[in-house]
């Protein structure tokens, strides 16, 4: 089990290490000249220069990549002088647009982010593993034929076009809800939670779909398998057989799937978040994208990765408690 | 977050045939999809929608406005632009009615919108294929480290949060011509699916008497891949790839719809979507056809992806 973790986590920093790699290369590569930007307006070519001797823009790709690396770990100055911006550790960089450092704009929108993917997360969970599991118990019923349709246009409906759906219809239509507006949770907690209805059943939706197709196919197969039949042969009760022996192999993909959707979204929804205007990560993202904010699309492309990195080590973990194939696997 | 890859991951889970059959008779498995009403409604929509892109000019000829002329007549100055007339300014002259404030024909716009979905969703499709059928083949028949290696990289790339990379890469690259680096971007991301099933089936059949044989009877290396497990792959590959096909088309449009994928004037559907945004509230219409076309085009391909499956699992049953 020891050697199972470490060579588990060893993996995770490799990977992790090869998408910092990969995604400061590529923006190395490709993103405009910073010093321009932050050069605006009267700008000379020295000027741009000074900047860039500043900076250390001028300096070789690995230099660059190896101080980018040492401010995540014990963070890093912009500048000398008294212009000299500090960048505290874990320094994901320094938007010079904004004039904050990544790290700090992705905090203040974090919650917002973790607010949308828990409470969808708990509704996905619920209509889509009881409803993939209760379609798969009563296969071939009228209820299995309308989850199974209902699944199936949930996936194929994308979730912005469902959101606009659902806005014109809740809000222009019906007036059952207000129009999405920004507003902190202290200063109006009915608003803020009104705010939070919609993104939740979009998103619900979309990944519900999924998951009620993943389990009725996953407990469909597993009904199959001998050990199932053996265990109903010996006589087991019906709910034993469920719960001891079906249940667990279905749901392991499950558990997978939900891993690196959770962690995902805890890295921002940008189509939900955009198209709702909540300002978590996600619309940060895309913002940063329209005014090309480099850094920033940079630090959050890094923290996006991050977590569904660390989602799938801890799924793996998680693993070995539910299926005892996996820990006979790893104690091997 | 999730536009193509979990869907696709969602799909592979159910695991099309996991043990490796003999590919079933391409008549039967037409005979077979044709009986189903699904298939054959999801199929007659695809065909449409195909034709449409196909006959786009042809097409427009005969609705009589082209993608990108502005009738000033069909949108009225003092209500901010809005279309003349009820449900989107519907009318003889245009079929699905006008875009507010520009006054371009829907129709038009949507019968070339569906040319870029289905070139980009081709494109993107033989691509991955492609590649996954390559990686897949090449770590699975040859193990060992070439297998390390090919794993590995697979590893990565689904341990990336695809979309949002995707979507930094194109906003960084120049916007000048966007659809062959859709078509990269989508593939790139999207070959380790289908590589991955591929690697497995390759390694059982591997295994098997008849590469057994033709080994022993000299064949080459590549003559036992291509000509005797490739075959044998064939029904797998070809489930997958259908089922991966809506991934890459909602791929395609929530990249348009976030502004980083087709660049307008070029219409696409995803990007007609992300305009109509700011006109939902007085003129659902505007969102509600492309969202439509989009909505029909995707069901269709996973309705068509998910009775092929049948079809093949049922003719491994057998």
């Amino acid at each position: 089990m020891v050697r199972f973790l470490v060579t588990r986590l060893a993996g995770m920093v490799g990977v992790l290490f090869l998408v910092v790699l990969f995604t400061y290369a590529i923006f190395f590569a490709l993103s405009p000249d910073p010093a321009v930007q932050i050069c605006g307006k009267n700008c000379t070519p020295e000027l741009i220069d000074q900047i860039r001797t500043n900076l250390g823009l001028d300096r070789p790709f690995y230099e660059q990549f190896l101080g980018f690396l040492s401010g995540l770990f014990v963070g890093t100055t912009y500048g000398t002088g008294a212009n000299a911006i500090d960048c505290a550790a874990p320094c994901l960089g320094y938007s010079f647009q904004t004039g904050q450092p990544v790290l700090e704009m992705f905090e203040q929108r974090f919650g917002v982010s973790a607010t949308l993917a828990v409470g969808a997360a708990v509704l996905w969970l619920l209509m889509g593993v009881a409803g993939g599991m209760l379609a798969a118990i009563k296969k071939g019923t009228w209820f299995d034929r309308a989850a199974t349709g209902a699944a199936l246009g949930g996936v194929s409906i994308p979730n912005y076009v469902l959101a606009l759906v659902l806005q014109y219809v809740l809000v222009v239509k019906l007036g059952w809800l207000p129009f999405p507006q920004a507003v902190p949770f202290g200063a109006d907690p009915g608003q803020w939670f009104l705010n939070f209805v919609m993104p939740w059943l979009v998103l619900a939706f979309t990944y519900a779909s999924m998951y009620q197709r993943l389990t009725r196919a996953n407990v469909l197969d597993t009904l199959d398998e001998n050990f199932v039949r053996t265990a109903r042969a010996k006589g087991l009760a019906p709910r034993l057989v469920w719960r001891r022996h079906a249940l667990r192999p279905a749901l392991t993909p499950v558990v997978t799937l939900f891993g690196m959707d959770f962690a995902g979204l805890l890295g921002g929804a940008i189509i939900i978040e955009t198209v709702f205007g909540l300002n978590g990560v996600g619309k940060m993202a895309s913002d940063s994208i329209t005014k090309n904010d480099q850094p920033v699309i940079m630090g959050v492309t890094l923290v996006a990765a991050f977590l569904v990195i660390v989602g799938n080590v801890i799924v793996d973990i998680v693993y070995t408690t539910i299926d005892p194939r996996v820990r006979i696997g790893a104690r091997a | 977050m999730t536009i193509s890859m979990t869907t696709l991951e969602a799909e592979t889970g159910g695991a099309p045939s996991v043990g490796v059959a003999p590919p079933a008779p391409r008549q039967g498995v037409w005979h077979h999809l044709l009986r189903s009403r699904g298939a054959v409604l999801a199929l007659s929509y695809i065909a449409l929608v195909a034709l449409l892109a196909v006959a786009a000019p042809l097409v427009v000829k005969l609705s009589g406005w082209g993608p990108y002329d502005f009738d000033q007549a069909a949108i009225d100055p003092n209500l901010g632009g809005l279309p003349v007339g009820p449900l989107g300014g519907i009318s003889a002259e245009h079929w699905f009615g006008v875009e507010p404030g520009t006054g371009r024909d829907l129709f038009a716009r949507i019968v070339y919108g569906a040319r870029t979905s289905m070139l980009i969703a081709l494109a993107a499709t033989t691509l991955t294929t492609l590649l996954g059928v390559l990686f897949g083949l090449l770590a699975g028949y040859h193990g060992g480290k070439v297998d390390q290696v090919v794993s590995r990289v697979m590893d990565f790339l689904m341990a990336f949060p695809a979309l949002i990379f995707m979507i930094a890469i194109l906003s960084a690259l120049p916007a000048s011509n966007r659809a062959p680096l859709l078509v990269l971007v989508i593939s790139v991301f999207g070959w380790p699916y289908l590589a991955r099933v591929v690697r497995g089936q390759t390694m059982t059949l591997t295994q098997r008497e008849f590469v057994e044989a033709a080994r022993a009877s000299g064949a080459s290396g590549w003559r036992i891949v291509f000509l005797e497990i490739l075959p044998n792959l064939r029904s797998t590959i070809i489930v997958m790839t259908t089922l991966a096909v809506p991934g890459y088309i909602g791929t395609e449009a929530g990249l348009s719809f976030l502004g980083v994928g087709v660049v307008p004037p070029t219409p696409s559907w995803g990007q007609m979507i992300a305009q109509s945004m700011g006109w939902y509230a007085v003129d659902p219409m505007y969102f509600l056809i492309p969202g439509t076309f989009l909505f029909l085009l995707v069901l269709s391909f996973t309705v068509l992806g998910d009775r092929l499956k049948d079809v093949v699992d049922a003719g491994e049953r057998r």
